[in-house]
Parts: structure tokens; C-alpha cells; sequence
């Protein structure tokens, strides 16, 4: 995704610890994310989940799958 | 009696002002006459936790509500910080304690599990959970989770006038109605409603009424299916004895929760077998159904439950935050400017810590000097007069004239902690940092290492993760720290004159290299294990209060005050017994009768005073008497204790090319690295202060080469730390094996790269 993008999450990859902590930041199936940006370095990166800010690694992200939900910015 | 009226008056009124923005919660449970009685009744005391996540102004509601009265220490066993105090209040013993804060309940971080632990095992009278209203989903994730934990809670909706402001509405009446819980409004850091909110936690444990089994979580039918039989089984083998509701054991053993599953297992001994087995064919039967770990399931059902409730109480239409913050972000986390500008936040921290901390150390310095005049001056000459002044002052000075630099630099770091630009850093750092096997965070300890790895060790409190905190505390003594600077420009000056420069920055140069090494190599071999994920939250920009900055500064020094202190007295003290004994020593020659002789010599020899010829006789004199002296003082060290020592370990350093005098230098850099250069100075026989040159002359005409003074600036740049380094690394692992780990580590390290150095370089023929 690249930034000023939204989203909607279908699936949360990985496992274990991280997985459930991504699911407990309220990064659930069928919520809408937008990435505000990317670090200077390209990782990590900044989403707006429910309405605050998040950042996760780029290949912690990477675990996520969505649907892009505006193609405008493609 | 009178008096309370009137607060219940001024109670009431507040209620009447806060209704304008929302209606109380309705409180199942109020008892409010117990507040009128309360003055006939014996203090009694009472436990409150406030829970709630990071960011949500949990702080700043314990800072309001306990003022100074607070006490921190730390939670037992780990480095994550405890804060508690108790207050007297409308008649009660009010103990606050301020657990950590957390995002939820799982059993993966400390914090985490110490919270939940408190609640469980030392079961508070009530629970505060503090939400930040304008994030309320997220937040109440958690709320609901201690719910469950069957305590008396309280909701307590902080930040009301930010929320507000963003056009966000909490029906909180509603809120309250529908989870069964007080719900109150407050503005932490305007210390608006904290007194409701203490007066509501008061009246709930007061009240009789246990928490309401009822507008719970509700899980889809296959999972309270499933939680039925793991609790029937439950009940029928372990009975009305479990430590904790039957529920929610039910709920954690199913979420297959490795810490109530190893309490059940201890609890249950033998008789838990059917317990687990049950446990085990219902997470079976649940992945059977749904493809999905069970642990998942609850947790996307709880977000169910709380969007559900959300969307009852919550009336906003903002979907991105479109504010200063997100401003402030454009241009502090910008592609091009973002590392400039910390780069430029990091400067100005590093020069306010090292340079205007410079002038109260002077101060200090003067103080401390003018101290033990005094003290001089009045003892009269004996062995406690010495050791008052060369052990204790000298030792205990050497600690408090870091103070104005803790002080300073604990401001900065509460300072970038407080406003919300750690996480920034974090942010920006991240990858870089993520390359040694480090979290973001660990790259200000790191840097401020450079100046002095004590404060630079404390800072490592910063990360969250123990992992990454011992990983950062081992790594931070090989950022070579400004008191060793001296003695390159001592050795390096001497040996390589014009080429001195690049000398000493290679030798940093070294240290930053040998750090990446060893971030690589413990993070793989001794700190295994993923690295904590880095799912982090970017808070809101807030103003800092200046209350909450004095505290989290002062609180973190009196810390380093109290316990540096006592260690460094002990070793300041075993360092100048071991220089001072033994007393008597027979001397190679009678130094006190050739003085004499001197003296005499001159004596029947008197020119008229006040000629030339004079002054030069004179100066001629002393300076004998002076070559004397400190041939006496060298001989004195050698002989000391420690100089018998030096001699002893001489082997050890011999294969670095360093001669005993070198490795006696070394050890007492042990007590602080800037005595080493003084201690050269004795050694070496060198005269003192009257000429700068003069220890690099006697350095030069000594046996050191080019070759071993490189060496022996890589050993002092690797070895151990100096004790109040070792202290502090003791202190904030809280392990004494971690402390000696890191100062065989270092101590291991420094020797092979100086062999490396000193013996390759003879190889190629460098000596």
C-alpha cells in the first residue's frame, strides 16, 4: 500500500504473540485502514486505525491483507 | 460533620457543572449515605488500582490525585516502575496504585501480567479504569477485559475536554447503564471530576453489591458452548475452592493463557488432568469450527461486543484526525526534515546535559573542594583525616557532581516522554536500530552513552521490553564515555602528535562497531527470541505539564542519588585502602634524610635575597625536593597494596604491551576513567599541573611504544565500566548476573582486541 491509501483488512497473517497483539490494537477483519506514511528510512510505517495512530515494520504489516477501497490514489 | 456537608454541597454542585457536557453515569450500586457516615467510622483503608492504556493520562490522574505523597519503587522482580501513594480522604485511607499501562491482558509483556496479577492476587478494593474518551473502541478493549476479572470498576473517561473539542459525544449515562459500571468524566491534567471520581470509587467499595454476572462480553454460542464445559468440569473436580471465577478461568484456559494454566496446573495438581483434557477437545472442537485459534475468536468477539456498545454511546463523524498533531507530524516525521530535526533535538539535549549541566558540575566541583578544605583544616593530620577527605569526599563528590547532568538529561527524556515525541523518535529510528537487533527507543540511552553511561543505563528504562533493555544496558558501556576522553588525548597526544584526531575517532570508531557485533551476537545467541514486535502507538502531541516533569525528573534521580551513593562510598573507600596501606614501607632509600640533606647543602650556601642569583638557588632547591618527592610517591604507589597488585597482574596485561604502571592506571579507572590520567601522573612520576607536557614526556621515555599506547586506548575503551556504570547496570537489570556478566564481557572483549592489536601489529612489524 502506499501512503494516503485506505483499506479494508481481510486478513491478519502470522501467528502467535504478534497476531493477537495486532488484533488487540483494533486491527480486525473488515476495519478500514488508512496509511498516513512511511518513515524517512521505509520502515517502519503509520496507520490510522479507528481513529489513532499506529505504527508497525513494514514486514509486521506485511502479515496483513486487504482490499484497497480507493483506487483514486493507485 | 459540617465541614463534610459542605464538600457534599460543593460535590454536588461539580456533578450539576459536569451534567452540562454529559450526565453522570447511573450507579447501580450507590450508597451515597455511606459518605455521610463516614465521619463516626474508624479510617478505614482502601486499595485503588487505576488501570488503563498508555496515553490515556493515567499519570497525570495519580500525580493530581497523590501530589508528592507517591512512592517509587519498583514492581518486585522486574524493572517496570511501581508507583503507589496513600491519601487521606473524606475519611479513608486512600492507597493509589498506578498499574502499568497497558493496550490488554495477555500474558506476553510484564506489564501486562503484573496488572493483571495485582488485580487478581491482591484484589483492590476498585478498579479505575482511565479511557481516553477520544479513543474509546480501543480503550474499552481493555475496560471489558478487567471486567471479567470480577473487581469492583469504575470507568473513568479522561481527556473529556479533547474529545469534546473533536466533536466526540459519550452518552456516558448509556455507557453505564449498558456494562453495569460508574462511569464518570474527567480532565486529568486540569485536574477537573478527580475528586468525583475518588468519591465514586469509594462509595463502590463500600457498597455490598457484588459485580453484576450479567452485561458481560456474550460470546457466539459455539464459544459459550465450550465455556460451559471447561466450567462445569471446573466446578465438579476443583469445586468452589479455585482461586479465581470459575468464568473467566474458563475463558483463559480455552485462550490457552500459559500463566492460568500453569496456577490451575499448580493449584489442581494431580486432580486438573480432566480439566485439561476438557480444555484441550474444546480449543479442538472450536479450531474445528472456525479455522481459527480460540484466543483469536474472543478477541475479535470482544470487539464485537464493544462496537456494539460504541455505536449506543458514541456520536462522532471523525474518521481522521485532522488536527495540530497530525500537523506537527507533517513536518516532524517528514521524509526529508524529520531526521534533521531529531538530529537537532538530540544536540540540544546532548549539549544542555553536558554543557549547561557543565557549569552547576564546576559549582559543585568548587563546593566539594572548599568542603574538604574546611574539613582539612580542622581535623588535625592523621589517617581518618586522609581518608575523609582522599576516600569519602573525593568518592561521594564524584557521584553528586553528576547530579546537575541526571537531572537535566531526566528533564529531556520526560520532556520527549511527555509530549509524545519518544515515540517519534522511535518511529524515525526504528530501522536503523532494528539492524543491531534493537527497538527504535534504544538509540537515545545509546547516544547519551557518549557522555556518561550512567544516565545513559537509566535511560534504557524507556524500553518496554526486557530484552531490549538488557540488550541496550550491556551494549551502552562500549559508547565510549566523555571521562575517557582524557586519557586518549594523554596517550594519543604523546604517541601519534599530529595524527592524534584521527586516532581517537578511530577508536570510537571501534566502540560503535563492536556494539553493532555484540547487539548481533546476543540478540542471536544469548537474548533469543523474536524481537518485540514493534506495534506502537504514535500518540496525540500534548502540552507537558511542568508538575509531571519535576516529578518523573526528580523521582528518577533520587533514585540514582540514593543508591549510587552508597555503592560508590564502599568503593571509594576499598580503592584508597588499598593505595594508602600499608603505612610503613621500607623505602629503597631515606627520602625524608636526602631532603633533609638538600636542604642543608643549600642552607651553607646563602646569597644575599632578593638577587637573581638567588631565585635561581632557590628554584634549583625545590626542584630536587620536588624530583625527591615524587620519586617517593611512585615508590609509595608501587609498594602500596594496589601497586603489589599491579605487580601481580602484570602478566596479565603484559601480552597488550602494558607495563604494571599501566595496568595499575587501568584498575583504579575502575572507581571513575578520569583518575586514570592522574594516576599515569603519579605513577610516572610526572610533575603535576605546572607543566602539561610533562606526562608525555615521562610517557614517552618510558617503555610504551606507539603500538601498545593504541592498545592500551582500545582496552580503556572496552573494559569494564567504571563503578558507578557497574551500579547502575546492577540496578536497572536487577540482577548481580547480568552485572558480572557485563563486566567479564567487556573486560574479555578489551583484552582480545588489544592482543589482537598489540600482537598483529608486531606481526607487521608496527612495535
Amino acid at each position: 500500500m502506499k501512503e494516503g491509501e485506505t483499506a479494508k483488512i481481510k486478513r491478519i497473517g502470522g501467528n502467535g504473540a504478534l497476531r493477537r497483539r495486532i488484533l488487540e490494537m483494533g486491527l480486525l477483519q473488515n476495519s478500514e485502514i488508512y496509511v498516513e506514511k512511511y518513515a524517512p528510512l521505509k520502515d517502519p510505517i503509520e496507520l490510522i486505525v479507528k481513529g489513532y495512530h499506529l505504527s508497525l515494520r513494514v514486514n509486521e504489516a506485511s502479515q496483513i491483507t486487504v482490499e484497497k477501497m480507493e483506487s483514486s490514489v493507485e | 460533620m459540617r465541614l463534610l456537608r459542605l464538600r457534599w454541597r460543593k460535590w454536588n454542585r461539580l456533578l450539576n457543572e459536569l451534567k452540562e457536557f454529559a450526565p453522570i453515569g447511573i450507579m447501580d450500586c450507590r450508597v451515597s449515605e455511606t459518605l455521610n457516615k463516614v465521619p463516626t467510622m474508624p479510617q478505614k483503608s482502601i486499595t485503588i488500582a487505576l488501570s488503563g492504556n498508555p496515553n490515556a493520562g493515567k499519570t497525570s490522574i495519580f500525580n493530581h490525585i497523590t501530589g508528592t505523597r507517591q512512592k517509587v519503587g519498583n514492581w518486585p522482580g522486574v524493572t517496570v516502575e511501581k508507583k503507589e501513594g496513600t491519601i487521606r480522604k473524606h475519611g479513608y485511607e486512600l492507597r493509589i496504585v498506578d498499574l502499568p499501562g497497558t493496550y490488554s491482558l495477555t500474558p506476553f509483556s510484564i506489564e501486562e501480567i503484573i496488572a493483571r496479577d495485582f488485580i487478581l492476587e491482591e484484589s483492590p478494593d476498585v478498579v479505575v479504569v482511565i479511557i481516553d474518551s477520544s479513543n474509546l473502541e480501543r480503550s474499552l478493549y481493555l475496560a471489558t477485559q478487567i471486567r471479567e476479572l470480577d473487581c469492583k470498576v469504575v470507568f473513568c473517561l479522561n481527556m473529556a475536554d479533547v474529545s469534546r473539542s473533536r466533536g466526540i459525544k459519550i452518552n456516558a449515562a448509556k455507557l453505564s447503564e449498558l456494562l453495569d459500571v460508574p462511569v464518570l468524566f474527567t480532565v486529568g491534567n486540569k485536574n477537573d471530576g478527580i475528586d468525583e471520581l475518588l468519591k465514586a470509587a469509594i462509595e463502590l467499595s463500600e457498597s455490598d453489591c457484588v459485580t453484576a454476572q450479567k452485561r458481560r462480553v456474550r460470546y457466539r454460542s459455539d464459544i459459550e458452548k465450550a465455556i460451559k464445559e471447561v466450567e462445569s468440569v471446573l466446578t465438579a473436580d476443583l469445586g468452589s475452592t479455585l482461586p479465581y471465577n470459575t468464568r473467566w478461568t474458563s475463558i483463559k484456559l480455552i485462550e490457552d493463557d500459559t500463566i492460568v494454566k500453569e496456577r490451575i496446573q499448580q493449584f489442581a495438581g494431580s486432580e486438573g488432568r480432566r480439566v485439561f483434557e476438557a480444555v484441550q477437545l474444546q480449543r479442538e472442537t472450536l479450531m474445528g469450527l472456525f479455522d481459527e485459534e480460540p484466543e483469536i475468536l474472543t478477541t475479535d468477539e470482544r470487539y464485537g461486543f464493544i462496537a456494539g456498545i460504541v455505536k449506543e454511546v458514541h456520536t462522532t463523524a471523525v474518521q481522521h484526525r485532522v488536527d495540530i498533531s497530525r500537523n506537527i507530524d507533517l513536518v516532524l516525521t517528514n521524509r526529508f526534515v524529520g531526521f534533521p530535526i531529531f538530529i537537532l533535538f538530540i544536540w540540544i539535549m546532548f549539549q544542555s546535559t553536558f554543557t549547561f549541566g557543565g557549569y552547576p558540575m564546576e559549582w559543585i566541583k568548587a563546593g566539594i573542594g572548599g568542603f574538604s578544605m574546611i574539613v582539612g583544616s580542622v581535623i588535625p593530620d592523621s589517617l581518618i583525616k586522609d581518608l575523609l577527605l582522599d576516600g569519602v569526599i573525593a568518592g561521594v563528590g564524584s557521584v553528586i557532581i553528576f547530579l546537575p547532568n541526571i537531572l537535566i538529561l531526566f528533564f529531556c527524556i520526560a520532556l520527549f516522554e511527555d509530549t509524545g515525541y519518544m515515540s517519534r523518535a522511535a518511529f524515525l529510528m526504528d530501522k536503523i536500530m532494528h539492524l543491531i537487533g534493537l527497538h527504535g527507543k534504544s538509540f537515545i540511552p545509546m547516544l547519551m552513552g557518549f557522555g556518561c553511561n550512567v544516565p545513559a543505563i537509566m535511560a534504557a528504562r524507556t524500553l518496554e521490553s526486557e530484552k531490549d533493555r538488557i540488550l541496550t544496558i550491556l551494549i551502552t558501556p562500549f559508547m565510549s564515555c566523555s571521562a575517557k576522553l582524557p586519557i586518549y588525548i594523554v596517550l594519543a597526544g604523546a604517541f601519534f602528535g599530529p595524527r592524534a584526531g584521527s586516532v581517537i575517532f578511530l577508536i570510537y570508531l571501534l566502540g560503535i562497531v563492536l556494539s553493532i557485533v555484540t547487539g548481533r551476537l546476543f540478540r542471536s545467541v544469548l537474548l533469543k527470541g523474536a524481537d518485540a514486535p514493534f506495534v506502537m502507538e504514535l500518540p496525540p502531541y500534548r502540552v507537558p505539564m511542568l508538575k509531571s516533569l519535576m516529578i518523573h525528573m526528580w523521582d528518577r534521580s533520587k533514585m540514582f542519588l540514593r543508591k549510587m551513593g552508597g555503592i560508590i562510598l564502599v568503593g571509594s573507600v576499598v580503592v584508597w585502602c588499598l593505595t594508602a596501606f600499608p603505612r610503613q614501607i621500607s623505602f629503597t632509600m631515606d627520602y625524608d634524610a636526602e631532603i633533609e640533606r638538600i636542604e642543608q647543602a643549600y642552607q651553607s650556601f646563602q646569597p644575599t635575597p632578593g638577587t637573581e642569583l638567588a631565585a635561581k638557588i632557590q628554584g634549583k632547591k625545590n626542584q630536587e625536593i620536588q624530583q625527591l618527592k615524587m620519586a617517593q610517591a611512585a615508590e609509595r604507589a608501587k609498594k602500596s597494596y594496589m601497586g603489589r597488585i599491579g605487580t601481580t597482574i602484570a602478566p596479565f596485561f603484559q601480552p597488550l604491551g602494558i607495563d604494571w604502571k599501566g595496568g595499575v592506571a587501568l584498575l583504579t579507572g575502575f572507581v571513575a576513567k578520569e583518575i586514570v590520567v592522574s594516576t599515569l601522573g603519579v605513577l610516572y612520576a610526572a610533575d603535576d599541573a605546572s607543566d602539561p607536557d610533562a606526562l608525555k614526556n615521562a610517557l614517552l621515555a618510558s617503555n610504551f611504544t606507539p603500538l601498545s599506547a593504541f592498545a592500551m586506548m582500545v582496552f580503556v575503551l572496552l573494559y569494564l565500566p567504571c563503578l558507578a556504570t557497574v551500579a547502575a547496570i546492577r540496578r536497572e537489570t536487577r540482577s548481580m548476573g547480568w552485572m558480572f556478566f557485563s563486566i567479564v564481557y567487556t573486560t574479555s572483549v578489551a583484552w582480545i582486541m588489544s592482543f589482537l592489536v598489540y600482537q598483529g601489529g608486531k606481526l607487521f612489524g608496527l612495535a
